[in-house]
């Protein structure tokens, strides 16, 4: 024990570490957040669907050659996201549909791409970083830990300042517009945010595992939890826990960072689950 | 000046229209029950009413400084409210919403006012409980609360009783005869005619024929929307 914590001071003393850390929990904070309202508007898939698309958009940003590929994937990921929650009940393909057709297409063209006009050697090795999350993680600049500093502390606040609005909104979005609540400037907000934070969450987890940070921290918190309120902190908690965790295992065992993390947050649902047992929460 | 009246209204969707030159006023103290088959536009009416949906043509004018987005609105329940996680005491407070969109947080005057609606509709007991855990009486009760917070004058029900038992169902319709005594102008969509004709005192039928007036010209008429014909509810 004593050689893990002299081991793990070890690594803390890399500042590489240490961004990774902070990056990884506030991620794992802002996606929790929003996981809430997702897993209850019935979105849970869209972690996966807009994490392919952002998948599909980098492979077209390889292919242009473009050396910052944000350029085009931040703008691409949102639309679709725009797109796809603004759907909403009367539409011709419903919901999950659209969001899974969204997501298996671009996966198929994204990696067509790439075959196609590989510009590097290793191409299975580009792909599988990409779905399963690289080593980006640990070679974070300064620049992008603000970045993502300055983008959740607007995540927090927006989501404090509206929490009453976002509870309407997901509970009852059809009294919410009765009584006058701009629901649809409430749902492009949160598309937009969602697709800001899985854009930034392909660096820690890969853009296959995404939809464990968004929907695990929330339905652990519902399995024991049963008001919106005390289900958003504990989700929130949880999720940064997991974190944390996740990525400490990772750095002392050489696992990879986001399967870890993920790993560990299904490991959270499970005990959630069985707490749960005993609370009464849901079944 | 009427609490509300629509004037020449057509309405419809994607361009269809399935109402025609729709006339009718709601006073102050009215109780309204608006009837018709499935499918004669009794929800796009709601819709219309308001503001969820724009008339194709025609005008909803309100009156006697009521608001468009102070109408107490009682939804039917939808798919994801069944296992949604929060308690009654959020849910009420929701509805303090349409005094002031915007603001962050509940003052103690909403928090008062939700805390007496809750009163009101006999749930006070229930404020910690979760929602899902509740019968399906209770928790039309606690979205009739949430629509109370929401309104000071008047009340819009959608089908307030569908799912419920009969027992159920006649402790629902006499909670909204209580309030319609307090003074709370009610309008009922129904499809549940017999009700309608015993708590109302107005009926607007929609469908091929649009008739709308007092219960007593309703009976005077007897143009074939008696009951019988469309009293197949749950009452």
């Amino acid at each position: 024990m004593a050689e893990l914590i002299s081991q793990l001071q070890l690594y803390l003393g890399y500042p590489f570490v240490r961004y990774a850390l902070i990056v990884g929990v506030l991620i794992a904070l802002c996606s929790s957040l929003l996981g809430v309202t997702l897993v209850l508007k019935r979105f849970s898939f869209i972690g996966d669907g807009l994490s392919h698309v952002a998948f599909g958009a980098m492979a077209i940003a390889g292919v242009v050659g473009l050396t910052n590929k944000m350029i085009i994937v931040l703008p691409v990921t949102i639309v679709c996201a725009v797109l796809l929650l603004r759907t909403g009940q009367n539409t011709k393909i419903k919901g999950d549909a659209s969001v899974a057709m969204l997501s298996v297409s671009s996966l198929a063209f994204g990696y067509l791409l790439m075959n196609l006009f590989a510009s590097s050697s290793n191409l299975a090795g580009d792909v599988c970083s990409t779905l399963f999350g690289s080593t980006s993680i640990l070679t974070l600049s300064k620049t992008e830990v603000w970045l993502c500093t300055v983008l959740s502390v607007v995540v927090v606040v927006f989501y404090t300042l509206f929490y009453h609005q976002i509870f309407n909104v997901t509970f009852d979005e059809t009294f919410a517009r009765a009584v006058g609540t701009r629901v649809d400037a409430y749902n492009l907000l949160i598309a937009v945010i969602t697709a800001v934070i899985i854009v930034l969450a392909m660096n820690l987890v890969g853009s296959l595992l995404i939809s464990a940070l968004i929907i695990f921290p929330a339905l652990s918190a519902m399995r024991i939890f049963k008001s919106f309120f005390s289900v958003t902190i504990c989700s929130a908690v949880i999720s940064v826990g997991c974190a944390f965790l996740g990525i400490l295992i990772a750095i002392l065992a050489g696992t990879p960072v986001g399967s870890t993390i993920v790993a560990v947050d299904a490991a959270a649902f499970g005990i959630c689950s069985f707490m749960g047992l005993f609370t009464g929460g849901s079944k | 000046m009427a609490l509300l009246s629509c004037q020449e209204l057509c309405l419809g969707y994607d361009g269809k229209e399935i109402l025609h030159n729709l006339n009718f006023e709601v006073n102050a103290g009215d109780y309204l029950c608006i009837v018709g088959e499935n499918g004669s536009g009794k929800s796009t009416l709601m819709r219309t009413i308001l503001g969820l949906q724009p008339a194709l043509s025609g005008a909803i004018r309100f009156g006697d400084g009521l608001k468009q987005s102070e109408i107490g609105y009682l939804p039917q329940q939808t798919v994801v409210q069944k296992d949604f996680p929060a308690s009654v005491w959020e849910i009420v407070l929701s509805g303090c919403q349409s005094r002031n969109p915007l603001k962050p947080f509940y003052s103690k005057e909403e928090k008062e006012l939700a805390a007496k609606n809750m009163e009101r509709m006999g749930i006070q007991d229930f404020a910690r409980r979760c929602y899902r855990e509740l019968s399906g009486g209770q928790q039309q009760r606690v979205l009739l609360a949430r629509a109370l917070c929401a309104t000071r004058k008047c009340l819009l029900l959608d089908e307030p009783v569908s799912g419920l038992d009969p027992k159920v169902t006649e402790q629902m319709y006499d909670l909204i005869a209580q309030l319609h005594k307090d003074g709370i102008t009610t309008i009922m969509i129904s499809h549940d005619i017999s009700a309608a004709l015993q708590y109302a005192d107005h009926i607007l039928h929609i469908g091929n024929n649009i008739f709308f007036g007092t219960k007593q010209e309703y009976f005077a008429s007897g143009n074939g929307f008696l009951p019988g014909k469309g009293g197949e509810g749950n009452g």
